[in-house]
This record gives C-alpha cells, structure tokens and sequence, in this order.
C-alpha cells in the first residue's frame, strides 16, 4: 500500500550545509505528529536506491540543500514540474544516478508521485567533513519547517503538535545534532 | 615522460592527444579519467584521480566506538551497510566480542541481499546502458523480441504484446524529454553492437529491475528495522525474533518472515532467469571486445566473505574464500592477513597526503593522514579549476594501497578468481558453465564483460545462498535459539584500557576493511580502505600502476569525443562514485565534461 505522502530528507550530515535536509526532517519529526499515511525518512544520500521509496509515495515533500545560485542560506519553496530541474544538472551520461534519474526512473515506472514539492536551502558552507549546520543555514530550520506545514496542509493533512518526544527518531541516536555536535574532537583546543 | 614501463609490466605513452573524462561532483566527489590517445585513438597512458573520505579518521576520534557504524553508514552514499557491518566487527574483534548464531546469520542474509540487490542494480542501471542501446530499442520488432526473450529464458512475461506496451511506453517517455534520463548518453555510437530486438529486451529488463529493486530491500527493513540506513548492533544485531507472536510491535514475526522466503524465491528467479539469460546474450555480441582486463590477469586480492560459522574470520568458514593473486599463477593461492604489517600498506607518493618518508607504505593501524594539497609543475590550469593533471607528482586523494608491494584488483572478478584458484566447486561449476555456453576460454575472464559476467554470476549465488542461509535460521528459530545479541561486554566499565581490532570482509565491490584502536572507551583511531581505493588507486612510490588505469590501457575508442569504452571499463568495476551527487548547481550549469585536447 502507498504511503498518502513522503517526507524524505536528503543530504549527509557529516558535510556541514549538506546535512540540512536530514536536519529539517528531524525538526518536522520532532515537532509534529504526523496523521496516519505520511512518512518521514532520512533518505542520506542513497540516489538510485531511494528510487523504491519514491514510487510508493502518493505525493513526495523533499527536503535538501540545494545550489540556486542564491545568496547563502537563501530558503526557497519548489512545486510541481519545476522540482526535477533542480534535482540535479546535466551530467556526462546517465550513470550518475543523482536524484533527478530517482525522479526520471519513477516517471518511467508511471509511478511519480502525483504532488512534489522541495524546500531547498542555498547552502554556505559544504567543506567541513565532521561539521554541522552553519549558524545561518541551521536558522532556515525553523521557516522550513513552517513551509513543510503549509505544504502539507494544502495535500490535506492537519499536523498536530506533539506534547511528548517522538519514541522513534528519524535517524539514529548517534548523530542526533546535539551528540554529534558535542562529540567533535576538539583538536588543539580548537574544532577539528 | 613520453614511454615508460612501470615495474608491473603496463607501457605508459603521455605524448598523444589527451582526453579528460571529468564527472566531478563537489563533494566526495569523485572519480576524474584522464587518458592519452596514439594516431588510433588507443589509450596509452591512464590516469585516476578520486577524491573520497578525507578526514574520517579525523571525525572519529573520540567518539563512542559503539556508535561508529552509524557515522561509517553515512561515508558513501551507496554502501551504507556494508559500512556499518565492518564497522560492529572491527569493535567486536577489538572487544573480544562474540556474536551469536542468529546474528550471524542475519547478517549473512543481509549481505547476500545486498550483493543481490547491488549487482542487478548496478547491471541494469549503471551499466548496462554501456552495452544497451535504448534508442535502437525503439525501432526494435517486439514479435522478433518475444522469439529472442523465449529463446534464452523460461521468464513468463515473453509475449509480443508485452514488448509492444514496453516499446510504446518508452517510445512516449523518450519523446516527452521531459526528465531527461536518457540524454546525454551516446546513443547510435558504433561501439554499440546489439541488434534492435536485443537492445528492447534488456531495455525492459531495465523496468522489470526497477519494480524487482523495490521488494528486495524489504530484507532490510525487516531486520534493520528500517531502510536506507538500518540499524546495526554491536554485538549481533538489534532485531528479537519471535516466530510463535503473529505481530508484536518491533518484533520480526513469522508473517516477516514469510515474506522474506517469498522474496528469496523471487531473487532465484529474476537472476536466473532474466539477469544471467540477458548477460549471455549481451556478451556474445561483444565478444570480440576483450578489453579492459588490467591487473584481473595478474593480480587480485580477496578478504573473504559470509561466514558460515559465527565469528570465525577464515577460509574455514568464509563460503567465498579469502587470498591474493600475484602474476597470475592460479596455482598458488596466498593467505591473506589484515593485521600483518608488512602486508597491507598505504602509500601515498602520488597521494595528496604526507608523510615523513613517502618512499614507505604504513599499515592502517598505523595509519597517517595529513592532508597535503599541491599540484605538480606540469599541471595545467589553477588549483580551482584543474585543466590537466601532472601524475608525476601528487594527483589524487586517495591513498594507494597495496598488498606486499603489489598493485591489486578486487570485487566481483577477483573473488570468483580467488574462490576459482581455491578450488571451491560451486563457483567452479558456475564459472565453466557460463564459459562453456559461450565457447570463449578462461582468459576472456580478465576484461571489462569479465568482471561483468563474474558480478551476475555472482548476484544468482548470493540469491541461491540466501535461501540456504534463509532455512538455516528458521532451524535454528524453531530450535528454540532467539538470541540476536550478546550484549555481555556492550558496558565500556568491561573494556581494558586499550584495545584494537580490524573488521574485514567483501563489499559488493571489493575488499573492505576497517581498523580501529580504541583508548579508555573511545576511538583512538580509525582507519578504513574501501573497494574504490584499491581500485581507483593512484600510482605508488614504486610507479605501479592500479587497476583502473591499467584496465584503460590499450583499447581503442570509436570517436575520443565520446568516451564509451571508458565509462564501460570503469563501471565495471561498479565504482563508488554515484555518492552525494545531489547538490546540484541550477539548471544550465554543467558539472560534468568532457575534454579532448
């Protein structure tokens, strides 16, 4: 059976700016029950292998860090036909399965989700292996998560407030934000 | 450098006309091809430039070693799993920590699910568009291809109506443009040689793999718990078991693991009877293209898979069997040891690292890495914007290893080599089959569609040995055994005060370990070699040469405007750069190129 939606964040947390995708789905995770149906999911950066979770989706909300060309930590809200053109760029040869071929595949499959929406931000800092959000970006948090509302509201789910954390977590325990942040080795006294 | 042969017998010519196959990608981003051409346009020098996992070791340190698999899953894009399962054995093999049987076999089911799953997927949407034609799959005669499907396998779904509907729904989908999966490939290019009837065929196996891939990975949320990025324990693995409770919450219930066998039965049949059919008759129109062996012929390097028996890391037990190949005698088989100093070693000459005498290699447990960016002084270009690289000097980031000095091929091909050479009678029995069938000799192993042929055979075992695994855990569920973990020594107060331990094992694409030391409670170090960098490797103190670019040397391209044999060899080896290719500039930006100078 399909899922009514798909929350899906994508990105790697170990990258700095790159981890917001995932970050933002936590924070939605987080804040809000969702209704029966909608799934949220920490996609990581699996490309052709998300492909399975894409197509049992009715309708698809990403959540990524995206190069608009845009000033840093610039948020913006994709919908429609417009979200595959900034899933990913002309490349070489069709080989390099980005998210754009996962979009393309599941079209082939006649399986595209039939609502797609992405909440990209501009990303400022992505060289930093073992580094968080920076400061501005881990700001559009917040309004993202506002944006996601909204999105959701208008497929028709009401998203209600939790009152207790969520008992299951979007990703593992380990790098939870706080932990992994915390837990970087501090080298010279200084982060690594 | 003009010619040159390096001490592992390939000729290097850097004086024709260079061709730069660049599909770089900001982060991890990967894997750059430079290669020079003769007046025939044949590839007489190769170069492999990566970039990948600089600093892991960094973000690791003083972490909890019980959570590194976790931050290991996220280190590629694609192999998250096998990761994750290095990674809860090397802290386990530090620990003295041994696993129960279930957990053993679980793992074992999960592996084998993956092999499963990444070689079809690797086969046809990685790489089988190399082979596959699909514009020519448009102008194909469905009846012509209903014969041709019917010829070669018993696979139900055969009938002229069928590739029809498939013909018109791509027919649609080209034309539409919209997405563009298909474009930018070099369609209509002479290196393609299957007739249109063979090209609609496989096309549609493309779309069959597509639904397939969605039920296979089931495995993995079963026992991970959820999928991508399962959760994996150290110590077993985090599932209970509970055959005789229909649905408890959390917990794998018979009803799970109906399905599960219901899947294996479906994994038997798609490889056997679509992916090994199709890979034969892909194969007998390319075999005259024999090229791409590289190092296959001499060198390659296993570290052995699957144990059969719970935490016992040796030929014994492992059901595809460890060893290295040295210049090409089958007949001695040496024993590998990941812990021997002086057997794998890191170098890093031509690496953009540095160590205090380059001349010398270092063990991961000694393991080193200080970054060091500098080009040589006949790079062309700026930092920033490389237009050609110097391979006399540091060209790469990554490290080269090397095993007793050696230059070493792993994945599918060296495995079944490997396994061959040993002796083991169902790789034997697979291998002379597909050889016989096709009239070809055991060298045609050692090219490009070798390595291709050795990964499908390969993918039908692990679906075959699932199902051995499958029932082997249901005995021992009903047996009454449910433990999945032993969680005696999870408590750091039981750790010493020092401790350090590999895990090691196969990839889908190759020779994986990870080497961690551990210092009161938390990672010390943490040092992994992954399948791409034995492979991608870059050239060592001694000017060996890895196994990409020795595969390049020698074959002739059709036109250098169109790299195809190139993406052919490299993607044969199933290379792990498909990662983190997602941030993305806006459209009208190209980040990939190629360049002929």
């Amino acid at each position: 059976m399909k899922d009514e939606a798909l929350v899906l964040g994508i990105g790697n947390i170990l990258w700095a700016d790159e981890g917001f995708g995932i970050r933002a789905a936590e924070a939605l995770h987080a804040k809000f029950e969702m209704p029966d149906g909608v799934r949220i999911t920490d996609g990581g950066t699996q490309g052709i292998f998300l492909l399975p979770l894409v197509r049992s989706a009715k309708r698809l909300l990403i959540f990524d860090a995206v190069d608009f060309g845009d000033p840093p930590a610039t948020l913006k809200l994709i919908v429609g036909d417009e979200v595959p053109r900034f899933m990913g760029v002309r490349k070489m040869s069709m080989h390099q399965a980005g998210f754009q071929e996962v979009l393309a595949s599941a079209e082939l499959a006649g399986e595209l989700p039939g609502e797609l929406a992405l909440i990209g931000v501009q990303p400022e800092l992505l060289d930093d292996y073992g580094g968080s959000l920076r400061p501005s970006v881990r700001e559009q948090i917040g309004p993202a998560i506002r944006l996601a509302e909204q999105v959701l509201e208008r497929w028709g789910f009401e998203l209600r407030p939790r009152t207790s954390p969520p008992e299951e977590l979007v990703g593992p325990g380990a790098l939870d934000i706080r932990d992994y942040e915390e837990g970087r080795p501090l080298i010279n006294g200084e982060p690594s | 450098m003009a010619a040159v042969t390096t001490p592992n017998g390939f000729e290097l010519d850097d004086s024709g006309q260079r061709v730069v196959v660049d599909p770089i990608c900001r982060i991890e981003g990967h894997l750059r091809i430079e290669v020079n051409l003769d007046e025939n346009n044949v590839i007489r020098n190769a170069v492999s430039m990566g970039n990948m996992w600089r600093g892991l070791e960094v973000i690791l340190q003083g972490r909890d070693p019980r959570d590194a698999w976790a931050f290991t899953e996220r280190i590629c894009g694609v192999c998250t799993g096998v990761h994750a399962l290095q990674s809860v054995r090397a802290v386990e093999d530090a620990l003295d920590i041994q696993i129960p049987t279930n957990a053993n076999l679980i793992r074992n089911l999960m592996m084998l699910a993956q092999y499963t799953q990444d070689h079809l997927v690797h086969f046809y949407h990685l790489h089988a568009l190399d082979w596959v034609d699909v514009v020519s799959a448009l102008s194909a005669d469905p009846k012509a291809t209903s014969e041709l499907q019917q010829a070669i396998s018993r696979w139900p779904k055969s009938s002229p109506a069928y590739f029809s509907d498939v013909q018109k729904r791509l027919t649609k989908f080209v034309e539409s443009g919209q997405l563009g999966i298909f474009a930018n490939a070099y369609w209509g290019s002479p290196a393609y040689k299957l007739p249109p009837e063979a090209n609609l065929l496989a096309t549609t196996h493309y779309l069959e793999a597509l639904d397939f891939q969605k039920e296979i990975i089931k495995i993995h949320t079963v026992f991970g718990g959820r999928n991508p990025h399962p959760n994996w324990l150290v110590g077993g693995m985090p599932c209970t078991i509970d055959i005789d409770n229909a649905g408890a919450a959390g917990t794998v219930s018979m009803t799970w693991l109906n399905m599960i066998s219901d899947i294996i039965d479906q994994s038997i049949a798609f490889t056997d009877q679509v992916y090994i059919p199709d890979l034969k008759a892909i194969a007998s129109f390319y075999k005259d293209w024999g090229f791409g062996g590289g190092l296959s012929s001499m060198n390659v390097l296993s570290y052995g898979e699957f144990p059969a028996h719970p935490n016992e890391y040796t030929n014994h037990s492992f059901m595809l069997p460890s060893g290295a190949i040295v210049d090409g005698d089958l007949s001695n088989v040496h024993d590998v040891d990941v812990r021997d100093p002086t057997q794998i070693q890191e170098f890093v000459s031509h690496s953009w690292y540095e160590y205090p005498d380059e001349t010398v290699g270092y063990h991961p447990w000694d393991g080193v890495t200080e970054p060091k960016f500098e080009l040589g002084p006949n790079t062309l270009g700026t930092k920033t914007s490389i237009e050609q690289i110097d391979e006399s000097a540091k060209y790469s980031w990554l490290k080269a290893p090397r095993w007793r000095g050696h230059a070493m091929e792993v994945g599918p091909l060296a495995r079944y080599l490997v396994a061959y050479a040993r002796g083991r009678e169902d790789i034997k029995e697979q291998v002379d089959s597909l050889l016989s069938e096709l009239g070809l000799p055991i060298t045609a192993l050692f090219s490009t569609l070798g390595r291709t042929a050795a990964r499908g055979l390969e993918a039908s075992w692990s679906a075959h040995k699932m199902r051995e695994v499958f029932d082997e855990l249901m005995t021992n569920l009903k047996n009454g055994d449910s433990a999945t973990a032993n969680m005696d020594k999870f408590d750091p107060s039981t750790w010493p005060a020092e401790a350090r331990g590999v895990g090691f094992g196969e990839a889908p694409r190759g020779a994986l370990g990870h080497w961690v030391q551990i210092k009161d409670t938390k990672i010390d170090n943490y040092q992994c070699i992954v399948p791409t960098t034995w492979n991608a490797s870059p050239r060592d103190p001694q000017g060996n040469i890895g196994a990409y670019e020795a595969a390049l040397l020698g074959t002739p391209m059709a036109n250098a405007e169109q790299p195809l044999e190139i993406l052919r060899t490299i993607h044969s080896f199933d290379p792990c750069l498909a990662c983190s290719t997602h941030v993305m500039s806006h459209d009208g930006k190209e980040l990939s190129s190629v360049k002929v100078r």
